[in-house]
This record gives C-alpha cells, structure tokens and sequence, in this order.
C-alpha cells in the first residue's frame, strides 16, 4: 500500500466470520474479498441468511467477541480493523462508518429522543457543547428532509411513520460526517413508495456529501438504484460481482440468473422475499466442501459437488465463482437423475 | 398527561369502595364474639345487649356497612373495642412507624436489588449471576421471621450490638432520628428487606438482559458510544421497571409484616392488626385494613404515574 496507490475505503480479504452457539460451529461468512473505494456504492445481494448482515457487522466488529472468530483482514483506509484498540474502535464507529439498520423502531433507543441520540454520538464524536450539538442535529434532520424537523428533535422513536424514523436513523448516521456508509436493508421494513423514497435520499446524500456506501438488500432493483456494483453473495461466499448494468444484463452465475429471473416485475412489495428459487438455502453448521449452491443448481456437475469453484475474473470488472460458467464440463451422469427430481417439484 | 392522572385518580374510586365493602364483610361475616375482649365471660345478658347497641352490632349489615363508610370518609374510623381509643389514632400511630421501617427496607432492597440485578444481567451466566441468583432464591424463599430470629439470636443476645425487640428505648414517647432509636431498626429492616432484595434482583437482572439483548444496543455500539454510555442506555430503559416493582413492594412491607413486626415487638401497623385479630377488635382491625389498602392502592396509583412520566413508551393519551 503506497502514498502514491491511496487505500480503498474499505477492504476484506479472506474474511471468514464463524459462531459458536449449543456446540455447533455456524460458518456463517466463508472467504469474502470485497474492496469498496472512495465514494463508490457496493451493493450485497442474496437470500436472507446467506451472510449479509454478518459481513456488515464484521466490518465494524460488532460481533460479540466472546461467541465470533473472525478470520481474514479487513483494513479500513488501510488500517487493520482487528488490530485496533477499543478507543481507535468507538473513534471509527460513528465517526467514520456509520451504520443503519432495517428497522430503525428496534436499532433506536426508545426512551431518548430522537435528538438525545443524535446530540450523543455528536459530543461523543465531535466534542461538541449540548446546544452546538442540538444545532448540528437539527441540520442533520433537515439534511435528510425530515418535515418540520424543530419538533422531530424531540419526538421518540415511536412516535414517527416507518419512513420518517428511517430518515432519522440516517440524519443519526450522517450527523458526524462518516466517510462510508454501512446499510442493512435499510428499505426493507418500508412500503413500496416510501422506500423509493428513502433510496432517492441516500442517492442524493452520497452523491452530496462523496459517501463511500455498502447497501445491503435482497431486492436486486433497489441495488439497482443505489450502487455502481453489486456482489451476490450465497452460503456466506460472494458467487459473483459486478457493476450494475453488467450483471443486471448478463448474469453469469446460476443463483444470480435464478435471482434476476426470480424477480417480479415492478418492484417488490413490502415484505417480499425471494423465495421463489426452489430448495432451501445451506446450512451453515454443515456446509459441503463443493459449491454449496449444487443442491439447488440446474448445471450442477460431479465436480460442483468436490471441488470448491473458486473466484475467477471474466472480465476486469466481472468475478464469478462457479465452474459452468467458466466453461468446465466435465458431466457426471449420475447427479442428473438427482437435479431432475429438484426441479419436478 | 393531565387527563392519565385524572382518569387514574377516578378509577381509584370504585377500587375503594370495592375494598371497604370486601373487609367489612371479612371482618363481620367471619366466626367469633365480636365483644370477647372487653366482657367479662359471666357478663349479664342486659349488659351484654346494652354493648351490642352501643357498638351499632345489632343493625342490619347494610346499615352498619354504610354508616361505617359515611364516618370513615370523614375520617372517624370509630373506637377501638380494646383500648377505647379513636381507631384512626392508634392506626396512623402504627402506619407511620411501619412506613418508616418499610422505606427503610425497600431502600435497603432497591440498593442491594438494583446492584445484583444489573450486575447479573450484564454479566449473564458468570459466576456473579449465580451467586446472585442463589442470593435472590434465598432472599424469597426464607421464611423471614426465622431470619429475624437468627439475627436476634447472633447480634442481640450473643453479641449485645443492638437492642433484640422494640420501637424505641423504654421511657421514650415517639421517634426521635437518633441512634437511641435508630438501632431498634436496624435487625427488623434487614430483616424486611431481604424479599425486596431477591424481587428487586430477579426483575432488574430481567430487564437488563431483555435490554442487552435487543437490537438498539448494537445500534449504540455502531455509534461508537462505550460501555460506561452503553451502560446508562440500559439504567434508563430499565429503571421504570425497577421502580415499579419497589413501589408494589414498598406496600407489600406496609402490610405484610406482621410476623417480623410481631417478632421484633415493632410497634406497627402488623403488630397492630396481630393485636386486632386476637382480640377481636372489630373497628379496629376493619379500619386498619381500610387504612392498608388505601395506602397500597394510592402507592400504585403514584408508581402508574410516575412510570409513565419515565417511561415515553407508556400511552398517555
Ligand atoms: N450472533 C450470531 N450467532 C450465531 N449465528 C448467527 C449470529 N448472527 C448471525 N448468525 C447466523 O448467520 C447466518 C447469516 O446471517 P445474516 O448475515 O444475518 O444473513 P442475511 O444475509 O439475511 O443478512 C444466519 O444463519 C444466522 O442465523
Ligand atoms: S459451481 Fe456448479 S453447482 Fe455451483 S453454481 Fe456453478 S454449476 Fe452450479
Ligand atoms: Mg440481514
């Protein structure tokens, strides 16, 4: 890493997160290579439980220490995030990667204001005075549109719209000048056009203030909307990444192809999954030593099953993991029979 | 808000006159000579009947009942058969030095409670929340007169630091906030506070870990916000709870001590209502009763209150 080649945002090599929970090691993130930089959007799409969330979480190390191994580096604008100090941490978090939540109701404090909360973290992070703070929270609500924002400083969580709170969870986000943006479906929870709504704003605010963003979603339009690439993870691996148009337009990897076909038209509904992808997802105490999509996978080959396909680039912006795609065929007969019983269903 | 308490306040009503009607027929509806402590066993029947008149027995339950609210409402709860003495005296004699040693013990439980439970509950499964919890299992499962007793036995009569029975020195007329006076408390508070102490602990090591566990703490967390600050998020998310369940036991000890009251010969409203049931003292021991629940219920009434002033969740509307 020199002066001349500045470091990425952010950036994962080898990251592997495992739980330990009743004896059972869940495998829950397994080698992800991401790098994000500058200003750029990445979206992280895929089935619910396939590692999003995890990965997110690692890369502000808010997993509990005691139960998480976490494997791998992640440097954030260079820096070794496991080699950090507490202080060197609760700097970082906050004050330069902010995060919001799905359902900002459960991420918020209920009984502090949505002000209180805010003010917090800008004295915490900015040293600031009680009533220079409140005046940089009342600019942060104004900045993500919040209607008459005097009396939303004071108002708790509860009692603001699904839309309103999300505004306020990022206006909390933003309030002390974070350089990237960690976002946990943050559309999720919401109805169909407040969410347009809410990803019009984050549009604008990353364009605004040059805000690196990690968006994380299992609806492929809203990455759409937001992000310059889009990695598709599954079983806790990235299968495939791309810029937008690129993998929107040719998809290379099976689970993408079956994601985009999976897709309604029109947007999704509120609280839509995407389910219509039959067989059910990994799991993750007992994960096969081949490809974990075989089960589910209308190419799956004898070698699927063996041999982990590793991330290989098509192009220099296009990666995909998978041995079909990148033209190895070496047919078993009999796991067709198998993959023909899945897809009767 | 102004209009929660008002509602509140009107729903107290109907809860008043439900108890007054409830301990009026315990009390009159219950076996026994009402007249037992005051005549001579081989009184006459004139006497007797002339008694009976004067005391108002002979009327119909309705009547009595009501005549007894109308006078109770004015603050006359009648005499006392026992010592002829205004019931209202003797009770609020009793109440004041019962509330007295019932603070003092729901402070002692509040402070131990409190520190046992967040500790636990931030320190889930550790050795510390065992012990604990053993504490708190014992704290409710100890019958506390026999703990009264063993602390009587080891730090009065073995030791002579303090004074085994009593409200105060003998000679003395009232409560003075002296040592002279202070140390009759002490055994017979520690002694209360032991139940508070384990429902205290239980509630709040509850709340803490029910708090720890949602999702807002990561959300702290994510804000960079340390332990110390993580740690105040939860005292404010768990307080309304920990005083609530203070308050309900701070009127559990009003009247609920009557066996550590009768223990240490503390001279309060349990103490009072031992007296009043074995000497079938009617008026007394109804309006004591009356006098207890109007406490419980105007206790409860100030802990809705004040939760929901601390407590934003809470619908005031
Ligand atoms: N703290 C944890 N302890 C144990 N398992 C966890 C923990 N957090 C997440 N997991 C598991 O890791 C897997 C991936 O979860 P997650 O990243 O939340 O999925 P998603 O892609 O839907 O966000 C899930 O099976 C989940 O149960
Ligand atoms: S590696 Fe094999 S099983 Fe996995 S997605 Fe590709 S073809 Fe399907
Ligand atoms: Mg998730």
């Amino acid at each position: 890493m020199s002066d001349l080649q500045p470091a990425a945002m952010v950036e994962t090599r080898g990251l592997k997160v495992r739980f330990e929970q009743a004896g059972k090691r869940i495998e829950a993130v397994n080698g992800v290579d991401l790098s994000v930089s500058r200003g750029e959007a990445l979206a992280l799409i895929g089935e619910s439980g396939s590692g999003k969330s995890v990965t997110l979480r690692a890369l502000m190390r808010l997993h509990p220490e005691r139960s998480t191994r976490i494997e791998g580096q992640i440097e954030i604008e260079g820096r070794e995030l496991m080699a950090m100090s507490r202080g060197e941490l609760s700097r970082l978090r906050g004050g330069e990667v902010a995060m919001i939540f799905q359902e900002p109701l459960l991420a918020l404090d209920p009984v502090y204001t949505v002000g209180q909360q805010i003010v917090e973290g800008l004295r915490r992070h900015r040293g600031l005075s009680r009533s220079e703070a409140r005046a940089r929270a009342l600019e942060a609500l104004k900045s993500v549109r919040i209607p008459s924002p005097e009396s939303r400083l004071d108002a708790y969580p509860h009692e603001m719209s699904g839309g309103m709170r999300q505004r306020a969870m990022i206006a909390l986000a933003l309030s002390c000048h974070p350089k990237l943006l960690l976002a946990d479906e943050p559309t999720t929870a919401l109805d169909a056009t407040v969410q347009i709504q809410i990803l019009i704003l984050l549009r604008e605010l990353r364009r605004e203030l040059g805000l690196a963003l990690i968006f994380v979603t299992h609806d492929i339009a809203a990455a759409a909307e937001v992000a310059d690439r889009v990695a598709v993870m599954y079983g806790g691996r990235i299968v495939e990444m791309a810029p937008v148009r690129e993998l929107l337009r040719a998809p290379r990897h099976p689970y993408t192809i079956a994601l985009l076909a999976s897709r309604p038209d029109g947007g999704l509904a509120k609280g839509k999954r995407l389910e219509t992808i039959p067989g059910s997802p990994p799991d993750l105490a007992a994960l096969p030593p081949g490809c974990a999509f075989a089960p589910r996978c209308r190419h799956a080959m004898a070698i699927c099953s063996s041999q982990l396909p590793p991330s290989e680039r098509i192009d220099s912006e296009h990666l995909v993991a998978c041995h079909w795609a990148m033209g190895r065929s070496d047919a078993d007969p009999y796991t067709q029979p198998r993959q023909e019983e899945r897809m009767d269903r | 808000m102004g209009g929660y308490v008002v509602r509140r306040l009107l729903l107290t009503i109907p809860i008043m006159l439900g108890v007054a009607l409830v301990c009026f027929m315990l009390v009159h509806l219950s076996p026994g000579d009402p007249l037992v402590s005051v005549l001579p066993p081989d009184a006459s029947q004139a006497l007797r009947e002339q008694m009976i008149s004067l005391y108002g027995f002979d009327q119909p339950y309705v009547v009595q009942f009501f005549k007894w609210l109308f006078n109770a409402l004015q603050g006359n709860l009648g005499t006392s058969i026992a010592t002829g003495r205004p019931v209202i005296d003797e009770v609020l004699v009793a109440a004041v030095n019962s509330l007295r040693l019932a603070v003092l013990a729901t402070l002692l439980g509040f402070c131990f409670g409190s520190l046992f439970g967040f500790v636990a509950g931030y320190f889930q499964n550790s050795w510390i929340d065992k012990l604990a919890s053993m504490l708190s299992i014992f704290g409710v499962s100890v019958p506390h007169y026999w703990l009264g007793m063993v602390l009587v036995i080891i730090f009065a009569s073995q030791l002579y630091w303090l004074p085994a029975t009593g409200g105060g020195p003998t000679g003395s007329d009232g409560w003075q906030w002296d040592w002279d006076h202070l140390q009759y408390m002490i055994l017979p508070a520690i002694t209360l506070s032991v139940i508070p102490t384990g429902i205290i602990s239980r509630t709040v090591r509850a709340v803490v870990a029910e708090t720890l566990a949602q999702e807002f703490i990561v959300g702290l967390r994510a804000r960079g916000l340390g332990e110390a600050a993580v740690f105040r998020h939860v005292v404010k998310n768990a307080a309304p709870t920990a005083l609530a369940v203070m308050g309900l036991q701070l009127g559990y000890l009003m009247g609920g001590s009557i066996l550590v009251e009768t223990v240490f010969s503390w001279p309060g409203t349990g103490l009072l209502l031992n007296t009043a049931i074995f000497q079938r003292d009617m008026p007394l021991l109804q309006g004591s009763i009356w006098v207890l629940a109007l406490f419980f219920v105007s206790l409860n009434l100030c802990v809705d209150i004040f939760q929901a002033l601390l407590d934003p969740r809470i619908e005031r509307s």
